[in-house]
C-alpha cells in the first residue's frame, strides 16, 4: 500500500448532498424509470406519459394551488439503482409521492424503501399479483384482470388445448400457474408450457415442441424483443393467426410496431386500455401525448396508467387537503373517474377496479377491441383457486 | 513494523469516514454504507487481479453466494414459524428445500457466508488452474460460471424467487432492519468490514505469500521454475477474493433489503473491475476508492445526464487502460522514492512472448 | 417422443450451430488469430443488423426483396471500416495485454450500444426476411423453413470463404506466417502493423455480414449483441482458439447438445447446462477440441 497518497478527500466532497430547498410553494413528486438499459424501450415512454399529466395539472394550476415540482430519476434497468433512487427521493428529495417502476424485481426492490420511509408509489404496469403493500398503488392489471379474462374469452372461442410460453421471470411463471389451475378447472388442455430466458432470440426448439403438441392456442408472455425472435422464427415455420392464434400480455401498440405488423396482424392481446378506444377522455389524453411527442407515437397500457395515476393522485391529495402519503392512501380508496381507460375506481386494496379489453392486431400496430369484460372486474391479489385462503391484510 | 504512508493516509481516511453519521444527511449516509459494502469485493478483486493476474468476470457468482447465504437466513426469518416463505407458497412449492433448512440457524449463517463463497472459489479455481488455464481463458470461464449461475437462479423460481430476488426482510439477530437507527448501526459495521479487509490483506500481502503471488503475476513459469507450485498461490488468492466477495455481497444485501440475479450478474462484476482498474488495480486502498468514488459519480451523473452515462462509463473504461494502465493509486505513486513492480512483464529479457507481440 | 419431434430438434440443432457459427466466425480471425479479446464483437454483429436495416430503407422501394444483395456489401464494408477505426485507435496500443483489451472493449460496446439508441431509439428496428424466403420445405412431416436453411448456407458460405483466404491464398499465408512467428515473419518483409489492421477489420467485416444472417431471424436493437458474445466466445474457446475448423466443429457440437438439453429438458434449464458442459468439457480438453500445437512456453 505503499504508494498512496492522499487523493482521498475528494471520497467526501463527493458524498456531501447539496440539499438545495424545493422551489417555493411547488411540492415535488418523484418519476423513476429507467430512462437506459435493456428496460429503456417501455420506461421512457411511460415516464413521458407521467410528465404530460403533471403538466396539463400545472398548466390549470396546480395542486391545491401548488405547482408540481419533477424529480426525475433514471432506474436504468438496475433493480438496486430503482431501490437507491427512491430512497434518495424519499429521504433527500422529500417528494410527496413517486411515479415509476416497470418490473416485478424494480418494485420488491423499491417495496422495502418505502415501507421503511412511508412513502406512496404508483406502478402503473400489469403484474403477477401477490403482493399487496400499504405504500403501494397497483394500477396496472391483476391477474384476474387480464390473464384470466384472456383464458375465458379463447375458451369462449372454442379453443381447448393451451400451449403456455413466456419469459423466464416471475410474471409469465406466476400468471402461467394461476392459469394451469383455471385450466383444469374448466376441463381444458394444457398442452405444453415453455419458458425462454429473457433477451432469448434462439426459438427453434421451442416452434418443434409446439409443432409436436399441436396446440389451438398460444398464450405468450414473453418479454419485449424475445417477441420478434419468437414472431419471425413461428411465421417461417409456417404458423399464421389463423392457423394458431397467440394471446399476447406483453405485447401494445409500441412492441407491436417494433416487431413488425407484418408479423403481428390477426393475433390477439389482452390489456385493460388500447390507443383505440373511442371514450372522450382517451382521445384527448392521445391528442395531447402525440402533439408533444410526435404524431406516430404508439400509446400503452402502462402509459395510459401511468398518466391516469397522477390525476389519481390529484384527487385523493384534494379529497385528503394535504400531501401527507399517508393521508392519501386514506383518502385515494374509493375514489372514481372517467379515465382514458374508462370508468375506473379504486379498490380498498390499492388497485383498480377496472374494465378489460381483448384487441386484435391490425394496421399500423393499432388494435381494434374485439371482446370486452361486462363492466369492470374488481382487483383480486391472490387467486382463490391457486392460493386458497389468501388475502390483503 | 513500522507504518508505510499508504497505511496512515487509510487509517486517517477510515477515521474521517467513522465519523460520516455525525455529518452526512440519510440519503447520502446510506449511499456511502452501500458503496463501502460494495468496496470490500473490490479488495478481493486487487488481490486476484492486481497481485495474482487473475482476472475473474465472475466476481458477482461469489459475492451472490454470501448475498444469497444472507438473505435466505433473513427470508426465514420474516416468515412466521412454520409457514413457507412466500415466494415458494405462490410457486407451488409444498416443502422447504433440502439446503435452505440450515440457513435457519444464524450462526450457521453466519459461518455459510464466511465460508461458501470461499469454497466454491477454491473449487472454481482448482479445476482452472490445475489445468493451467490462463489468462482470458479464465476470464470467459468465469464469466460462463456466473451466467450459468444467473440462469439458474432465474430459471429455479420455487427454490430462488428468480429474477424477483429474495426481498421483505424485518429483523436479523433480533435487531429491525427498517428502523433508521438500523442504518447507522450497519454503516459502522460495514466500515469496521472494509477496515479489516484492507488491513488484514495488506499485512497478507507483506508475507512471502503476497511475494510469489507478484512473482506469478509477472512470471509464472519462471515462478515454477524457482520451485513454487503456481496453481496452490493462485488457489489461495482465488478463495482470499471469493471470501471478500461473499462478505461484500452480504452487507450489501442488509444494505438493500434485497438482492436478485440482475444484481450480481455480468454487469456488476465487470462494472467491478473497471473501478479497481480506475483506482488502481495492484493497489487495495487504490481500488477500494475507485469503487467508492466511481459509485458516487456514477450515482450523480446518471441522475444528471442518464444519457451520456453510457458515454461516460464506455469511454472510462477505454481510457483508464490506453492512460492510466495502473489507475489514479499508480499515477500519485509515480515519484522516484517509490519503485513498483511493473504492471506487464516488461523490459528486462528475455522477453516472454507476449511483450514481443507489443514490440 | 416421436421421429417427427426428433428429426426437428436434428435440425434444429444444425440451426443453432449455425447462428453460433455467424457469430464465432468473426472472432475466429481477431481471437483466434491476434489473441485480441473483442467484448465489441457482439456489436459488429448489430451493426450489420442495422446496416441491413438501411438497406432496406434505402433499396427496398426499388429493388424489393433484392434489397438483401445490398445488404452483404454494405453490412461487410460497415462493419471492416468500423473494426479498422477501432484497430487504429485502441487495439493497436494493447497488443499483449489481453486482458486490457477486454475492458477497452467492452468500454467500445457500451458506447456502441448507446449511439445505436441514439440514431434508432431504444426500441429495435423491424427487419422483414424477403417473400422468397418466407416459405417452408416440408420433408415427411418436418418442417424446413427456408430462412433457416438460407442461414444454415450463409454460416457455411462464410465458413468456406475464410478457410479457402487463410488456407489457399498469399494472404492466409502471411496471416498464418505471422500467427507462428511474429517477429520471423516480419523479418522476412510481412508488414504486422498493415496485416493485423487488415485482420482485424475482415473479422468485423466477416461480423457484419453475420449480422444480416441473423437480422433475419432474430431482432434488431441496441441491445442484440450481448445475447450472442458469451456463446461466441465459448464457441472458439471449445473449438481451439485459431483453428477455424475447430469453431465449426465446436459450433456444430453446442448446436446439437443445446437441441437435445432443450429438446427432452426444459429451453430455460438447457442454457445453464450448456455452460457447465462447457466448463466441465474445457477440464478434459483445456486446448479446445483442435488445439493449435506450439512449442512456445507462454502462448496465448
Amino acid at each position: 500500500m505503499s504508494q498512496l497518497r492522499s487523493f482521498c478527500v475528494v471520497t467526501l466532497s463527493l458524498t456531501l448532498a447539496a440539499g438545495a430547498a424545493s422551489a417555493q410553494g411547488a411540492v415535488r413528486v418523484g418519476v423513476l424509470h429507467s430512462l437506459t438499459g435493456t428496460m429503456a424501450i417501455s420506461e421512457i415512454t411511460v415516464a413521458n406519459a407521467a410528465q404530460l399529466a403533471i403538466d396539463e395539472i400545472n398548466a390549470k394550476g396546480g395542486v391545491l394551488g401548488r405547482t408540481i415540482e419533477v424529480v426525475k430519476e433514471d432506474g436504468a434497468s438496475d433493480w438496486p439503482t430503482f431501490a437507491t433512487k427512491a430512497e434518495k427521493l424519499l429521504t433527500q428529495d422529500k417528494v410527496a409521492a413517486v411515479f415509476g417502476g416497470w418490473t416485478s424485481a424494480s418494485r420488491k426492490a423499491m417495496l422495502p424503501v418505502f415501507e421503511k420511509s412511508g412513502g406512496l408509489l404508483f406502478y402503473p404496469v400489469q403484474f403477477e399479483g401477490n403482493e399487496c403493500s400499504p405504500n403501494i398503488i397497483y394500477t396496472g392489471a391483476q391477474p384476474n384482470q387480464q390473464a384470466l379474462p384472456a383464458l375465458e374469452w379463447a375458451l369462449g372461442q372454442g379453443y381447448r388445448k393451451i400451449f403456455l410460453l413466456g419469459s423466464d421471470y416471475v410474471y409469465p411463471r406466476t400468471a402461467n400457474l394461476i392459469l394451469k389451475k383455471h385450466i383444469a378447472a374448466k376441463k381444458a388442455t394444457l398442452s405444453g408450457e415453455e419458458y425462454v430466458a429473457l433477451g432469448g432470440t434462439e426459438f427453434s426448439s421451442v416452434i418443434n415442441k409446439i409443432k409436436a403438441a399441436r396446440p389451438d392456442v398460444i398464450i405468450n408472455t414473453l418479454n419485449g424483443d424475445s417477441n420478434v425472435s419468437f414472431f419471425k422464427q413461428y411465421q417461417a415455420a409456417g404458423y399464421s393467426a389463423k392457423t394458431l392464434p397467440v394471446i399476447s400480455f406483453s405485447i401494445a401498440e409500441q412492441e407491436a410496431q417494433a416487431i413488425g405488423t407484418g408479423l403481428l396482424n390477426g393475433q390477439y392481446a389482452t390489456w385493460n386500455y388500447f390507443q383505440s378506444l373511442p371514450n372522450p377522455a382517451n382521445r384527448k389524453f392521445v391528442a395531447a401525448y402525440q402533439k408533444k411527442y410526435g404524431a406516430g407515437a404508439a400509446i400503452t397500457d402502462p402509459m395510459a396508467h401511468a398518466y391516469m395515476d397522477v390525476y389519481l393522485w390529484k384527487a385523493a391529495v384534494e379529497k385528503a387537503r394535504s400531501f401527507d402519503p399517508k393521508a392519501v392512501r386514506r383518502a385515494i380508496v374509493g375514489i372514481s373517474m372517467d379515465s382514458p381507460l374508462g370508468k375506473i375506481t379504486v379498490a380498498p386494496n390499492g388497485s383498480l377496479t377496472q374494465a378489460v379489453y381483448t384487441g386484435l392486431s391490425g394496421a399500423g400496430g393499432q388494435f381494434k377491441v374485439v371482446a370486452q369484460s361486462k363492466g369492470v372486474v374488481k382487483p383480486e391479489p391472490y387467486d382463490a383457486l391457486a392460493f386458497p385462503g389468501k388475502t390483503c391484510p | 513494523m513500522k507504518p508505510s504512508p499508504g497505511a496512515l493516509v487509510t487509517l486517517a481516511l477510515l477515521l474521517i469516514l467513522a465519523f460520516a453519521p455525525l455529518y452526512l444527511g440519510a440519503y447520502p449516509l446510506t449511499l456511502l454504507g452501500r458503496v463501502l459494502a460494495l468496496s470490500v469485493a473490490a479488495v478481493g478483486v486487487t488481490v486476484v487481479w492486481g497481485r495474482a493476474g487473475i482476472l475473474s468476470l465472475g466476481q458477482g457468482l461469489f459475492f451472490g453466494l454470501g448475498g444469497y447465504a444472507l438473505a435466505m437466513h433473513l427470508k426465514l426469518t420474516a416468515t412466521p414459524p412454520g409457514d413457507l416463505p412466500d415466494f415458494m407458497v405462490y410457486n407451488g412449492v409444498e416443502r422447504l428445500p433440502w439446503f435452505w433448512a440450515p440457513f435457519a440457524s444464524a450462526p450457521l449463517t453466519l459461518l455459510a457466508v464466511l465460508t461458501l463463497p470461499a469454497a466454491a472459489a477454491g473449487l472454481v479455481a482448482w479445476l482452472m488452474f490445475r489445468r493451467r488455464i490462463t489468462g482470458v481463458y479464465v476470464s470467459i470461464i468465469t464469466q460462463a460460471l456466473l451466467l450459468a449461475f444467473v440462469t439458474w437462479l432465474n430459471g429455479a423460481q420455487g427454490l430462488t424467487s428468480g429474477t424477483n430476488g429474495i426481498t421483505d426482510f424485518q429483523t436479523f439477530l433480533g435487531i429491525d432492519l427498517r428502523s433508521p437507527g438500523t442504518t447507522r448501526g450497519l454503516y459502522w459495521v460495514t466500515l469496521a468490514a472494509v477496515a479489516l479487509a484492507l488491513g488484514g490483506t495488506a499485512a497478507l500481502l507483506r508475507t512471502p505469500f503476497g511475494q510469489v503471488l507478484t512473482a506469478i503475476r509477472d512470471n509464472e513459469n519462471r515462478t515454477r521454475f524457482l520451485g513454487f507450485n503456481p496453481a496452490a498461490f493462485k488457489i489461495a488468492a482465488f478463495m482470499l477474493g471469493g471470501l471478500l466477495a461473499g462478505v461484500s455481497g452480504a452487507l450489501y444485501t442488509l444494505h438493500l433489503g434485497t438482492i436478485s440475479p440482475a444484481m450480481i450478474g455480468t454487469a456488476f462484476s465487470l462494472e467491478l473491475v473497471v473501478w479497481v482498474a480506475l483506482g488502481g488495480r495492484a493497489s487495495l486502498l487504490g481500488s477500494a476508492a475507485g469503487l467508492v468514488l466511481g459509485q458516487l459519480a456514477k450515482d450523480r451523473v446518471s441522475s444528471a445526464a442518464p444519457d451520456a452515462w453510457l458515454y461516460v462509463m464506455g469511454a472510462l473504461f477505454v481510457l483508464v487502460v490506453l492512460v492510466l494502465p495502473q489507475g489514479v493509486a499508480g499515477l500519485l505513486a509515480r515519484r522516484p522514492r517509490a519503485p513498483q513492480p511493473p504492471l506487464q512483464p516488461a523490459a528486462p529479457s528475455p522477453v516472454p512472448r507476449e511483450v514481443s507481440d507489443a514490440l | 417422443m416421436d421421429f417427427t419431434f426428433i428429426a426437428g430438434q436434428l435440425f434444429t440443432g444444425l440451426s443453432v450451430a449455425s447462428i453460433l457459427l455467424l457469430a464465432a466466425l468473426g472472432l475466429a480471425l481477431s481471437f483466434g488469430l491476434m489473441r485480441v479479446i473483442n467484448m465489441a464483437h457482439g456489436e459488429f454483429l448489430m451493426v450489420g443488423g442495422y446496416l441491413t436495416y438501411l438497406a432496406a430503407q434505402w433499396a427496398g422501394p426499388t429493388l424489393g426483396d433484392g434489397y438483401l444483395w445490398v445488404a452483404f456489401p454494405l453490412a461487410f464494408l460497415g462493419s471492416a471500416l468500423l473494426g479498422a477505426v477501432m484497430e487504429f485507435t485502441v487495439i493497436r496500443r494493447l497488443y499483449g495485454r489481453p486482458l486490457d483489451t477486454l475492458l477497452a472493449t467492452f468500454g467500445i460496446s457500451l458506447i456502441l450500444q448507446q449511439a445505436a439508441r441514439h440514431l434508432f431509439g431504444s426500441t429495435g428496428v423491424p427487419v422483414t426476411a424477403p417473400t422468397w424466403l418466407s416459405g417452408a420445405l416440408t420433408v415427411g412431416d418436418v418442417t424446413l423453413p427456408l430462412v433457416r436453411l438460407f442461414v444454415i448456407a450463409l454460416a457455411l458460405a462464410v465458413l468456406g470463404g475464410m478457410w479457402w483466404l487463410l488456407n489457399r491464398s498469399r494472404f492466409g499465408m502471411q496471416v498464418r506466417a505471422v500467427n507462428a512467428s511474429r517477429e520471423m515473419a516480419a523479418a522476412l518483409g510481412v508488414n504486422t502493423r498493415a496485416l493485423d489492421l487488415l485482420v482485424f477489420a475482415l473479422g468485423a467485416g466477416v461480423a457484419g455480414v453475420a449480422g444480416v444472417g441473423l437480422a433475419l431471424i432474430a431482432p434488431v436493437n441496441p441491445t442484440v449483441g450481448a445475447a450472442y458474445i458469451v456463446n461466441a466466445f465459448l464457441v472458439v474457446v471449445v473449438g481451439g482458439v485459431g483453428s477455424v475448423l475447430g469453431g465449426a466443429a465446436a459450433a456444430v457440437l453446442l448446436g446439437f447438445v443445446t437441441a437435445l438439453a432443450e429438446g427432452f429438458t426444459s429451453v430455460s434449464l438447457a442454457q445453464a447446462a450448456l455452460l457447465l458442459l462447457v466448463v466441465a468439457f474445457l477440464q478434459w480438453k483445456p486446448r479446445g477440441l483442435i488445439p493449435t500445437t506450439s512449442r512456445a512456453l507462454e502462448d496465448a
